[in-house]
């Protein structure tokens, strides 16, 4: 019978140390973020989804499209597309697509980028109804007003030129040349072949 | 069980708990046969989520399995990276350097701590109160926002490398992880005076889904359920790994083999990850976090390898069977929450349904960790 | 002529009283839950947004009525009008000040325990009518909760007859006056217990009207949502209406039975303030309450009716009918 009133006791009592607290909450000021109204401190490591790097000397992009980015994605959601200009050295990058509906935000391309071309953006607001908007070209967002053409380096332009007609006469001795084996295959193919028949004979 | 249900005239319905319902935090489903309110047969059904993690572990290089990591227990998937980290580094016998072995105990024992804060919260909420919820939601958020600062990522951590981690920590982390213990250390008994010793949640948690020892042992239950059965059994004592032989630490166990119990061990086990944090923040050494020379594709030489850490919801385990490839030939996982959602269909037999759903809250299970 | 005239007005003016009261004690609690939870609670609609209950109310009414297939259509559609009937019927019964009552029964006290009852009815009603197995068992639960708790209910409303002498709710309240130790709950003189039996009283209209932690018929994290699972729009809005007007009913009459209804504790100026003031006062507990406490299970309800209350209630009504017939 002490028990049961002990019970009642105790149990009203923790019943009311409850209401204690939550009184003492319901006085003390809210810790919301009125989030549209203001929004989060962002930390630098923030990962958002990847960006390239505008380089300050040139204003272009660091990127060598050596594709290691493309390889080592889990989820195959990167494509450079790249194609060799003249006058430029190295291949240019025509567009760095990102499909952001399949990212991870691993960081296996920030890590594998050896020239440091990509990094995590800060951006967190991203929202729309539409797939497509999640598929990003790179390229585009770093240069919204317009992809700058890459600077054509004269020498590297001449020495080019240089090259590919050296190239082409080249190739054009090789053809020549070539020509030439051939026909000298030739004959003594008929030759052997006139023996042969006449081995038989 | 009351005598009608025992009696030859009874009538049982099938009712479906989930996939969609509030108490299942998630996908699960259980086929319940109810006498009444009384559970007559209570079946989890597993799947609605199942992503196939084994076997994408099977067609992506070592580097590309990194992502999965932390999809697995959303909540506590720093221990997930730990463990596939620890595997990797025993296949192809890399030297891990000391300060990141320690930032990688402190991240993951943060995120034990949130991952319990989240459990507590839901578990109550589960039971009807829904304020403590928000209260260890404040707290969370506190440790989700040191853990950004570091990963650059709140939930989904993709930040431990094979060799170390993905970056270092900085002073405004060690500052901020300080800060946060020192203001999160007297909300624990704060919440013990709020929930925990309420009559009316003592009455709905003591005594109700009793878990033998011998129980937990046939489904390999593990974590607090287990603790909570009184067996004295954490990875992080009885099979060391990283640095936790040199930190400071007890393993709380319960014998009351009850809800209660279980719920007690996680709550201690908070505080016990605080004391953890602690040491390691006053141990930290100065050096590198990354391990020289590791190969970026990674090829561990031919062989089987296994390694267990201590998730927040038990035991996770992770077995490979390498042929030396850049692929797995074979990747298995154990994961915590399917063993101990597995002991559900026997504890739950008889049991009321309100008494059912507090047991399984108690369980803690996380259905995406459960299905893979 | 004059009568109906009085009738009307009153009707009106009840009908704003708790029209008002049903949108924004909503708005109380949900503000209430957001502070005691360290948040803010609604805020973007009007200031302080007061202009939520609004939103919320065109919200539900601009929805679709969707009847569940297997539903049984009649008493699915009736079962939110039958709720929200007895809740509103029952302010015709109460004085909010002393010449201030709609209409004066000699029997007020019993037509509320009886369209109260109609209440859990209607639970039931619901709960069968969806046709959803979730709801079923509410229901059920909702009733049994329902008898369980009009047993200790009704024995301290005896009490308070026996002390007073009278079921006019009027005539208790204007019994309680002068100073505060005339209140029904300090009446020390008739019985000891009365601040125990206030106590009672409290926690049975707590399980009356179906709130935390007694939510046994809404039961979130069992049921689903309990016996509204099935309903949407303007059904569901009238059951959650009737919660606040069952809500308003339980704390009216324990403010008349126990708190002296509209008297004034210090003896000067009664009148419907006090009343207000009494009421919100409860009103407020009741959320307090809600947002502070887990659910009990629906033994641990059943057992706390049959083991705590119903004892107690019964020492009370013995201890008083002696302490009546003794001095």
């Amino acid at each position: 019978m002490s028990g049961y009133f002990k019970d009642i006791i105790t149990g009203l009592k923790s019943l009311a140390v409850g209401l204690q607290i939550t009184n003492k909450e319901f006085l003390t000021k809210p810790i919301t973020l009125l989030y549209p109204h203001e929004s989060v401190k962002m930390y630098p490591r923030y990962r958002g989804h990847i960006e390239l790097i505008k380089d300050p000397e040139t204003g272009m992009n660091r990127c060598i499209c050596c594709g290691m980015c493309e390889k080592g994605c889990p989820s195959g959601s990167i494509t450079v597309k790249s194609e060799k200009r003249p006058g430029v050295k190295g291949k240019v990058l025509t567009a760095y697509i990102l499909n952001f509906t399949t990212c991870s935000l691993c960081g296996q391309c920030v890590e594998n980028c050896k020239p440091e071309a990509i990094r995590f953006s800060n951006e967190y607001n991203l929202a729309s109804t539409r797939r497509e908007d999640y598929i990003f070209n790179l390229l585009e967002k770093l240069h919204p007003e317009g992809i700058p053409e890459p600077e054509v380096d004269p020498e590297l332009l001449k020495k080019e030129l240089e090259k590919e007609e050296a190239a082409k006469k080249a190739a054009a001795a090789k053809k020549e040349a070539a020509a030439k084996q051939e026909a000298v295959k030739k004959e003594p193919a008929k030759e052997g072949g006139e023996s042969k028949a006449e081995e038989k004979s | 069980m009351s005598s009608l249900a025992q009696s030859q005239l009874r009538e049982t319905f099938e009712l479906n708990i989930g996939p969609q319902h509030p108490a299942t935090h998630g996908v699960l489903r259980i086929k319940v046969v109810m006498d009444g309110e009384y559970i007559d047969r209570a079946e989890p059904i597993l799947g609605y989520i199942h992503r196939m993690h084994e076997k994408m572990g099977e067609n992506r290089t070592w580097n590309q399995f990194w992502p999965n990591m932390g999809r697995l227990d959303y909540l506590s998937a720093m221990a997930y990276n730990h463990c596939y980290a620890g595997l990797m580094e025993r296949a192809a016998g890399i030297e891990v350097p000391e300060r990141a072995e320690y930032i990688r105990v402190i991240t993951a024992e943060l995120n034990r701590i949130q991952s319990h804060l989240l459990g507590f919260g839901a578990y109550i909420m589960d039971l009807g109160g829904f304020t403590p919820l928000m209260y260890a939601m404040d707290e969370r958020e506190q440790i989700l926002d040191l853990l950004e600062s570091v990963t650059g990522s709140r939930l989904t951590y993709c930040y431990f490398r094979f060799g170390g981690v993905y970056n270092d920590i900085d002073d405004d982390f060690i500052t901020g992880t300080r800060a946060f213990l020192k203001r999160f250390r007297p909300q624990i008994p704060m919440y013990h005076k709020l929930v925990t010793g309420n009559a009316i949640l003592m009455d709905r948690l003591i005594g109700v889904g009793p878990i033998s020892a011998d129980m937990c042992r046939k489904y390999g239950a593990t974590g607090p359920v287990l603790r909570g059965s009184g067996v004295n059994y954490d990875i992080r004592r009885n099979e060391p790994y990283s640095v936790y032989p040199e930190l400071d630490f007890d393993i709380p166990v319960y014998k009351e083999c009850d809800s209660m119990a279980r719920y007690m061990v996680r709550m201690d086990e908070m505080v016990q990850s605080c004391r953890i944090i602690e040491n390691a923040l006053n141990k930290l050494p100065e050096g590198p976090v990354m391990a020289e020379k590791v190969p970026k594709a990674l090829k561990p030489p031919k062989g089987d390898y296994h390694y267990a850490v201590e998730a927040a919801r038990g035991t996770f385990s992770m077995r490979t069977v390498s042929d030396g490839t850049n692929t797995s030939y074979r990747m298995r996982l154990r994961s915590p929450t399917y063993s101990n959602v597995s002991l559900f269909e026997e504890a739950s037999r008889g049991m009321l349904l309100s008494d059912a759903l507090a047991f399984l809250g108690s369980l803690d299970p996380v259905i995406p960790e459960m299905d893979r | 002529m004059n009568e109906l005239i009085r009738l009307l007005s009153y009707m009106i003016c009840l009908a704003a009283f708790l029209g008002l009261n049903l949108a924004y004690l909503g708005w109380v609690e949900r503000k209430g839950a957001g502070h005691i939870q360290r948040r803010t609670g609604p805020k973007d609609v009007g200031p302080y947004g007061l202009l939520q209950p609004l939103a919320d109310g065109l919200k539900l009414m601009s929805k679709q009525l969707i009847v569940p297939a297997n539903a049984d259509r009649p008493l699915y559609m009736c079962a939110p009008i039958l709720t929200m009937v007895p809740a509103v019927l029952l302010f015709v019964a109460i004085p909010f000040g002393e010449h201030l009552v709609p209409r004066e029964f000699s029997f007020g006290l019993l037509m509320m325990f009886a369209f109260a009852s109609v209440g859990g009815m209607s639970i039931l009603i619901g709960g069968w009518g969806s046709g959803n197995k979730y709801s079923l068992i509410a229901g059920a639960r909702a009733v049994s909760q329902n008898v369980a708790y009009e047993i200790p209910m009704l024995i301290t409303a005896i009490t308070i007859v026996m002390i007073t002498g009278s079921m006019d709710l009027n005539e208790i309240v204007r019994q309680q006056g002068g100073y505060i130790w005339n209140w029904n709950v300090f009446r020390l003189d008739k019985s000891i217990l009365m601040p125990v039996s206030f106590l009672v009283f409290f926690i049975c209209s707590l399980a009356e009207t179906n709130r935390t932690p007694f939510d046994m018929g809404e039961c979130e994290g069992e049921l689903v949502a309990g016996y509204h699972t099935e309903y949407g729009g303007m059904g569901f809005g009238l059951f959650m209406m009737a919660e606040y007007a069952n809500l308003v009913i339980g704390c009216s009459l324990t403010t008349v039975l126990f708190l002296g209804g509209w008297q004034s504790p210090i003896g000067i100026f009664p009148g419907p303030h006090w009343f207000l003031l009494k009421m919100y006062f409860l009103i407020w507990s009741f959320v307090w309450i809600r947002w502070t406490y887990p659910r009990t299970t629906f033994w641990g309800l059943l057992n706390l009716s049959w083991k705590y209350l119903i004892p107690f209630s019964l020492v009370n009504l013995l201890l008083t009918a002696l302490f009546i017939k003794v001095f």
